[in-house]
């Protein structure tokens, strides 16, 4: 060790380095938004003139903004919330039982993952003209066809931890609860579920972030007067250019962060994903 | 406690059949063990009982009263499990108040018992330990103290001591014996090692391909093994084939005669136990077959000695160390005929001699 640290320092340098240009790679444009929020000036200028809080007010001050941003959060938690339970239930049907096709099933629901959102987002449009015809209802515009569209994309994730977090799991440990005067269900609420608890949590999560920032499928399926956040911001960039778009952004990556900390305390997110 | 009666017990997975014609009564108090090859069906006969597979056929009983239909968790039946299954996310007395509470026993009352039975198996002092901070055997002593508490009517332990290391399994399975007996539990135990059912076991039944190949108290099993199976699954034994020459003899393929005690009409092969098998320089006793030493295995406590015989058969002689030593001139540890190539006789008895009509 101590020979091979003489001969090599500078292989050691090299990779702290590499691993430092890595960070600051993945970080950068982070910052930059970040940074860019406080510039004083209206039109992007570099070095800037001075610093300001006032793109934070303006932005706040922007119903659409605001009202993207409560709207948003309104549907991730609801995508979120059931495509975490649909999605569960799936990784168990997928895992408990063996069926004709259950892996078809499988990478059925994995898919939303493949296809991109533009294309997905366009057919779930075409989808839902089709059924309006049918049912003589708006779907299109409503919030409940933008939440069904955003679990469709929020299912893969739970489908996809859950049945790995599953497939660690010794069966003999619910058949102990069922021998000890379980029911199926009281064992599955009282000793499987919780074992499964890091990977439902980690789903929530990521379910939560994939919906929230979601642009490519929501864009065909919004309506007047249910703006996602991220659609807000593309609408306000056609025709703006200064560093309002940055403090919302700020905001959002402040927000996500604190999400991801405050998770990462109940469950170690490392030890799932 | 209760006994336990298996009536015809059958279990078909598609085609294979894993278990067969299982009959078998259980006495109050008894612990019969389960034993054979991987695949013979133990498992499988063990689940059955417990109500995690539904028999194909027959009838399963525990105290008289049919629980053939019975799901899992209203059979009251106390499973131990080869790999713990101790709930992770819960204390080790959270683990044994589970069952309490789904047998609905009063709060009050449930403290008192977790205490009991923590007592008994020696993990009072670590009732607050989480399982993965606890070592195999602690694991198994909770596991087994949980199946304890809800007081079963019988106590079924699949595999118990195979996760444990060599000395703990030895500590365990004394515990589980010493248990089983102060308080008088039916129990089934599975396994595959020998040494562990002849130790632990009122009864034993071997198993093979499903079906049971012979039922009964150890020594009567290892003794009189009921065909070929038993015998050379447990324990070693030297097989000769051939027939019934005459009155009391045995005449093997070869040529060999072997005087047997109880003749079998019928039998087509004579064993007999290499401990039975004494070697000596002068021919002694009911058999002497005359031979030669081929090979010698030093096993410490015992000496394994194989002779090849004039007849051209082998036969396989196991010494205890320090037995055999000066009684029979100088034949045993470190005497000349163990050494290869030295001529010595087979002896054993009559008596020692199994016939088998397979």
């Amino acid at each position: 060790m101590l020979r091979r640290r003489a001969r090599f320092p500078w292989a050691r340098f090299l990779h702290r380095a590499f691993v430092a240009l890595m960070y600051l790679f993945m970080l950068c444009p982070l910052i930059v938004v970040v940074w860019l929020s406080f510039f004083k000036d209206a039109i992007l200028y570099f070095p800037p003139s001075g610093y300001t809080l006032q793109w934070y007010v303006k932005a706040w001050a922007n119903e659409a903004f605001a009202n993207g941003f409560v709207f948003s959060l309104q549907v991730a938690l609801l995508a979120a919330v059931c495509g975490v339970v649909l999605g569960v239930m799936a990784a168990l049907g997928i895992t408990r039982y063996r069926f004709a096709g259950a892996s078809s099933v499988n990478t059925m629901l994995l898919s939303p993952l493949l296809v991109p959102g533009i294309v997905a987002g366009i057919a779930i449009y075409l989808f839902y003209l089709r059924a309006e015809n049918t049912l003589d209802r708006d779907i299109v515009g409503t919030y409940g066809g933008l939440v069904i569209a955003h679990v469709c994309l929020t299912i893969p994730w739970t489908v996809r931890l859950v049945t790995a977090s599953m497939a660690g799991l010794d069966p003999s440990i619910e058949e102990a609860a069922r021998n000890l005067g379980a029911s199926g269900r009281v064992a599955f609420m009282r000793i499987t579920l919780p074992m499964l608890r890091p990977a439902i949590v980690a789903a929530a999560l990521f379910s939560f972030i994939v919906s929230f920032e979601n642009l490519e499928l929501s864009l065909s399926l919004v309506g007047p007067g249910h703006t996602t956040l991220p659609i807000a911001i593309m609408q306000y960039l056609e025709f703006n250019l200064d560093p309002t778009i940055a403090a919302v952004s700020s905001v959002q990556i402040l927000l996500l962060g604190l999400i991801m900390l405050v998770t990462d305390r109940f469950v170690k997110l490392s030890q799932v994903v | 406690m209760a006994k336990v009666t298996l009536e015809s017990l059958h279990k078909q997975f598609g085609a294979s059949v894993a278990v067969a014609d299982f009959s078998l009564e259980i006495a109050d108090g008894e612990l019969v063990a389960f034993l054979g090859p991987s695949g013979c069906g133990k498992t499988t006969t063990l689940r059955m009982i417990a109500g995690f597979l539904a028999p194909s056929a027959g009838t399963i009983r525990i105290g008289g009263k049919d629980v053939t239909d019975l799901p899992v968790h209203k059979r009251d039946t106390g499973m131990v499990f080869q790999r713990y299954a101790l709930f992770p996310h819960m204390t080790v007395a959270q683990n044994v108040a589970f069952g309490l509470e789904m047998h609905k026993v009063p709060a009050a009352e449930r403290d008192g018992r977790i205490r009991n039975v923590l007592d008994m198996v020696r993990m009072a002092s670590l009732r607050d330990r989480y399982p993965r901070q606890l070592s195999g055997g602690q694991q198994q002593r909770v596991a087994i103290a949980r199946a304890l508490a809800i007081q079963p009517k019988v106590f079924l332990l699949d595999e118990p001591l195979s996760n444990l290391d060599a000395k703990l399994r030895l500590e365990v399975r004394e515990e589980i014996r010493a248990l089983q007996q102060r308080l008088g539990l039916t129990t089934v135990f599975v396994t595959h090692d020998q040494e562990e059912a002849l130790a632990v076991s009122d009864r034993m039944a071997i198993m093979h391909d499903g079906k049971v190949q012979q039922v009964g108290t150890p020594d009567a099993v290892y003794e009189r093994p009921a065909n070929r199976f038993v015998a050379d699954f447990l324990g070693k034994m030297n097989f000769f084939q051939g027939g019934l020459a005459e009155g009391g003899v045995f005449g093997t393929a070869k040529g060999a005669r072997i005087r047997v005690a109880n003749d079998l009409a019928g039998a087509r092969h004579v064993g007999v136990r290499p401990e039975r098998v004494r070697l000596a320089t002068a021919p002694s006793g009911g058999n002497a077959l005359p031979g030669v030493v081929e090979s010698t295995v030093y096993l410490g406590s015992q000496l394994e000695v194989r002779v090849k015989l004039e007849s051209g058969e082998a036969i396989l002689s196991q010494l205890a160390n320090g037995s055999n030593g000066g009684a029979d001139a100088g034949v045993g540890i470190g005497g000349t005929p163990t050494q290869a190539g030295t001529r010595v006789y087979a002896c054993f008895e009559p008596a020692d001699c199994v016939m088998f009509a397979d």
